[in-house]
């Protein structure tokens, strides 16, 4: 049964990523985006993203119950010494969320929305870049138990390069799955070459990002290259990603929206599973070695048989609905709502 | 501040918050079914207009309320790292099942919101009656594992070891069947007469009388049932806290001294110094029928209790009287109104009783709050009771005070912001809602 739960923990964060990147995503590229292609890309989100729009964050409520309930040492020890960017991520969360519904839901259209804008495009940018950091600092084992001064015990255990550019990384991450699934959502022609081009775009910025968080690793003295590319199954992930990319100029430029949103989709996770991979069962590394493991750290048998249970009967309702409702609205995006 | 007082005055906060959010949207949706429903059957649009009207006060309140949830599973660990590690697992049962709820409750809100002209209109109303029902079950979840922390189960406390866990027992704990009862019908009753006043405002201000009426009515029904249920379901609650947490009633009560036929004591000003009671009204007998079901029941007093395990008596007191007090002067409310829809109609188009609905608008709130604060205040000095103290479970970080400003600020700009954004959807409703006016013009 633990491996069940941790698949299902393993599977949240990954359609966090996906579906909640993709939604941060959105107001990434608006930042980016030149005025008068703004409210286009608003409106195409919207209408894409409104729907499941609650569901979205709830995978990570999912991740964060999974992590209280099953590993409560994993959980409080990130809760404890990673407390000021989980502050900051809230407060990203927060502002987003209601900004986002004050977006939408407004009755009166006025000058109001020119408030409710840039808080919702910077919130944006803040909550992935601090869930970045959050994950870089839980597995480079930057945490330090032994502290004894408040800066290093709070402070540096998340405050490095290499957090801050896989915060960057993330961000980028987001942007582009963004534009990817907006390619699907826009007409054929000139909105659709408008975000193809934004696309190219986005993969050079991503890999450019990604090319930095190696070399703030190697700044920091993360043996980064030896976790990821050390062991077969990590290097086969990473290949099979970069070799995708090939596949998604192809899609690109032949349009095909579906493939290319399977293509970000393979690419993601194949990162996510090289990033995890490489010490499982460890999640979360500390300074002096004792690192905590998803197995032996796990809580006491039948907590964790409960868990399993209630995951899995959960998944039997939530799966055929979620499927369902976004098969419903995908297949008549153009009603009005 | 010190860190310990800081942690709880934030989790305090964040809770308060939360829990207005979540009641609203539990029971909004129950309501704007109900409008939905005399939509399909009668065909009458103000019907419509009043359940989409609705639907985006559900929309609101739903993304609040499951922003300030999000924030508050990672306050768990945030403030009481040393409470979740061993809480975790063992009260985590509700939380994981109530994942589900959310979930469900979050799709199903998906298909109501953009379903209008895309669904059969009966599949349509039934997802916005599953949004109510999963919402409901979500709040009676969270209320067992909270109930957990009044009656922990489920776990053997061993030399400070939390042995044989067994999640499905903690879940079924002695307290959860009263709390979820109690919070469940408290939850209509504070939504149901917040929404009746805001309507009953509209009514007197002479707008869009049609489509006020009819949302007022809907509410107003609601509310004033569940008021009157509220004060049966409080005397369950009552005989169990007596049973369970005996220090806590005692608290309660401002209930100094353990005696048989004791008084129950109304308002009054606590003296923990004295172990008395100033300027009180005290009803012979009346609390030992309550607590036992017999006038000459014994009821234990704090004396019973050692110093150092007490419960912060003035707070308990006043927080429980003002629940009690508000929950009456609704009980009354309620009957005045079935009066008029029974035996006096013409009152129904009096401006005093919707002054009076007007008036009560925050009241059911204030005492739901109050109700908490009697359960969570009660309950000290433990966090989980007899196992572990509230001061041994808060984070070892220091700073919290900033931490607690922090929150304190975005709360409280975003219950502004909240209310201005509620008023300026009711300002709309001619035009965006009210088709009959429309047709006027
Ligand atoms: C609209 C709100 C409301 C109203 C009118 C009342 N209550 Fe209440 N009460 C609550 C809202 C509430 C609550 C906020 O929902 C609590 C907090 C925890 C819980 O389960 O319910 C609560 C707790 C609570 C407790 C403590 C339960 C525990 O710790 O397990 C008792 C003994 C009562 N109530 C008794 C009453 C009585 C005798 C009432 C008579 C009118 C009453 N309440 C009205
Ligand atoms: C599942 C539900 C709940 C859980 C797990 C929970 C947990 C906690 C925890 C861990 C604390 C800090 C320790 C303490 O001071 O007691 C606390 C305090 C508090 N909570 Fe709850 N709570 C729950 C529901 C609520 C709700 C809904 C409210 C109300 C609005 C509430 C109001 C409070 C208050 C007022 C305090 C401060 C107590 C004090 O300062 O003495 N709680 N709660
Ligand atoms: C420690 C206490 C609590 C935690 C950790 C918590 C957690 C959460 C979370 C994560 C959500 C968001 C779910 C979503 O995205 O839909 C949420 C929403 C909700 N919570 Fe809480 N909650 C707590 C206390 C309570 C209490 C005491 C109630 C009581 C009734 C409650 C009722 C709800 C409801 C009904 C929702 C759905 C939101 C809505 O319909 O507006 N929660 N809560």
């Amino acid at each position: 049964m633990i491996y069940v739960v941790i698949v299902f923990l393993w599977m949240a964060i990954l359609l966090y990523i996906l579906l909640g990147g993709a939604d941060f995503g959105a107001g990434i590229i608006e930042l980016f985006t030149t005025k008068a292609n703004k409210a286009k890309t608003r409106r195409t989100m919207y209408k894409a993203i409104g729907p499941i729009w609650e569901a979205n964050h709830m995978w990570l409520i999912i991740a964060i119950v999974i992590l209280f309930v099953g590993f409560p040492k994993i959980y409080t020890t990130i809760s404890v010494y990673l407390h000021i960017p989980l502050v900051c991520m809230l407060l990203g969360i927060i502002a987003r969320g209601t900004a986002f519904v004050f977006r939408n839901y407004d009755a009166v259209k006025d000058d109001m929305q020119k408030v409710y804008t840039p808080i919702f495009v910077y919130s944006s940018l803040i909550t992935p870049f601090f869930l970045g950091v959050i994950a870089a600092s839980s597995v480079s084992g930057q945490i330090d138990p032994l502290a004894n001064d408040f800066i290093s015990a709070y402070v540096f255990s998340w405050l490095s390069w290499f957090s801050v550019a896989v915060g960057i990384f993330t961000v980028s991450i987001c942007g582009f799955l963004a534009t990817i699934f907006i390619i699907g959502q826009t007409e054929e022609g000139g909105d659709r070459t408008h975000f193809i081009e934004k696309a190219k775009r986005a993969i050079f910025v991503v890999m450019g990002c990604g090319a930095l968080v190696f070399v703030a690793a190697y700044f920091d003295g993360i043996p980064l290259t030896t976790w990821i590319l050390g062991d077969t199954p990590g290097l086969i992930a990473i290949t099979a990603a970069s070799l995708s990319l090939i596949a998604m100029f192809y899609a690109l430029n032949h349009n095909k929206p579906i493939l290319l949103r399977l293509l970000a989709g393979f690419q993601v996770s194949m990162i996510l599973f090289a990033a995890t991979y490489s010490h499982f069962p460890d999640i979360v590394l500390l300074k002096n070695g004792d690192n905590l493991s998803l197995l032996a750290h796990q809580g006491q048998a039948k907590t964790i048989l409960s868990l399993g249970y209630a995951l899995l009967i959960g998944s039997l309702f939530i799966l055929p609905a979620l499927v369902y409702l976004i098969y419903i609205f995908q297949k008549r995006k153009d009603a009005t709502a | 501040m010190d860190d310990l007082l800081a942690a709880r005055l934030q989790m305090a906060f964040s809770l308060g918050f939360h829990i207005v959010f979540a009641c609203i949207g539990m029971v909004m949706p129950f309501f704007m079914s109900v409008a939905h429903f005399f939509w399909l059957r009668t065909k009458n649009v103000v019907y419509r207009d009043v359940t989409k009207a609705w639907s985006k006060g559900v929309a609101i309140f739903f993304a609040t309320g499951a922003v300030s949830g999000t924030v508050l599973s990672f306050e768990l660990g945030l403030l009481w790292p040393r409470f979740m590690e061993h809480a975790g697992p063992i009260f985590g049962m509700p939380f994981s099942l109530e994942g589900t709820a959310f979930f469900i409750e979050a799709i199903a809100l998906g298909f109501y919101l953009y379903g209008w002209n895309r669904l059969h209109p009966w599949f349509h109303w039934a997802t916005g009656v599953v949004v109510g029902i999963s919402g409901l079950l979500s709040g009676i979840l969270v209320v067992a594992a909270n109930a957990w922390m009044n009656s922990p189960a489920g776990f053997d406390y061993v030399d400070g070891q939390y042995l044989n866990i067994d999640p499905i027992k903690a879940m079924f704990n002695d307290a959860w069947f009263s709390q979820a009862l109690h919070m469940s019908v408290a939850a209509f009753v504070s939504t149901g007469f917040a929404v009746a006043g805001v309507h009953a405002l509209m009514i007197l201000k002479g707008k869009n009388i049609g489509f006020h009426s009819k949302a007022f009515k809907i509410a107003a029904i609601f509310g004033t049932v569940a008021a009157c249920l509220q004060p049966i379901s409080g005397d369950i609650s009552a005989k169990d806290v007596a049973k369970r947490q005996p220090e806590k009633l005692a608290a309660m009560e401002a209930h100094f001294h353990t005696e048989r036929n004791a008084p129950l004591i109304i308002g009054g000003i606590p003296d923990t110094a004295n172990k008395k009671v100033d300027y009180a009204i005290k009803i012979p007998g009346l609390l030992s029928f309550m607590a036992t079901g017999d006038f000459n029941g014994e009821v234990q007093g704090l004396d019973r209790v050692p110093k150092a395990d007490q419960p912060p008596v003035a707070i308990t007191h006043y927080a429980f009287q003002i629940m009690v007090g508000l929950g009456m002067v609704m009980v009354l409310i309620a009957l005045l109104y079935f009066t008029a829809l029974v035996r006096k109609k013409k009152w129904l188009n009096s401006r005093w009783l919707l002054k009076l609905f007007v008036i009560a608008t925050p009241l059911g709130f204030i005492a739901l709050e109050a109700g908490w604060t009697v359960t969570e205040v009660g309950r000290q000095p433990w966090i989980i009771r007899g196992v572990m103290r509230t001061a041994d479970a808060v984070t070892p970080m220091p700073g919290i005070a900033y931490s607690f400003y922090l929150f304190t600020a975005v709360y409280i700009s975003l219950s502004v912001i909240v209310a201005v954004l509620l008023f300026r959807q009711i300002t709309m409703v001619d035009e965006l809602y009210d088709s009959q006016s429309n047709l006027k013009d």
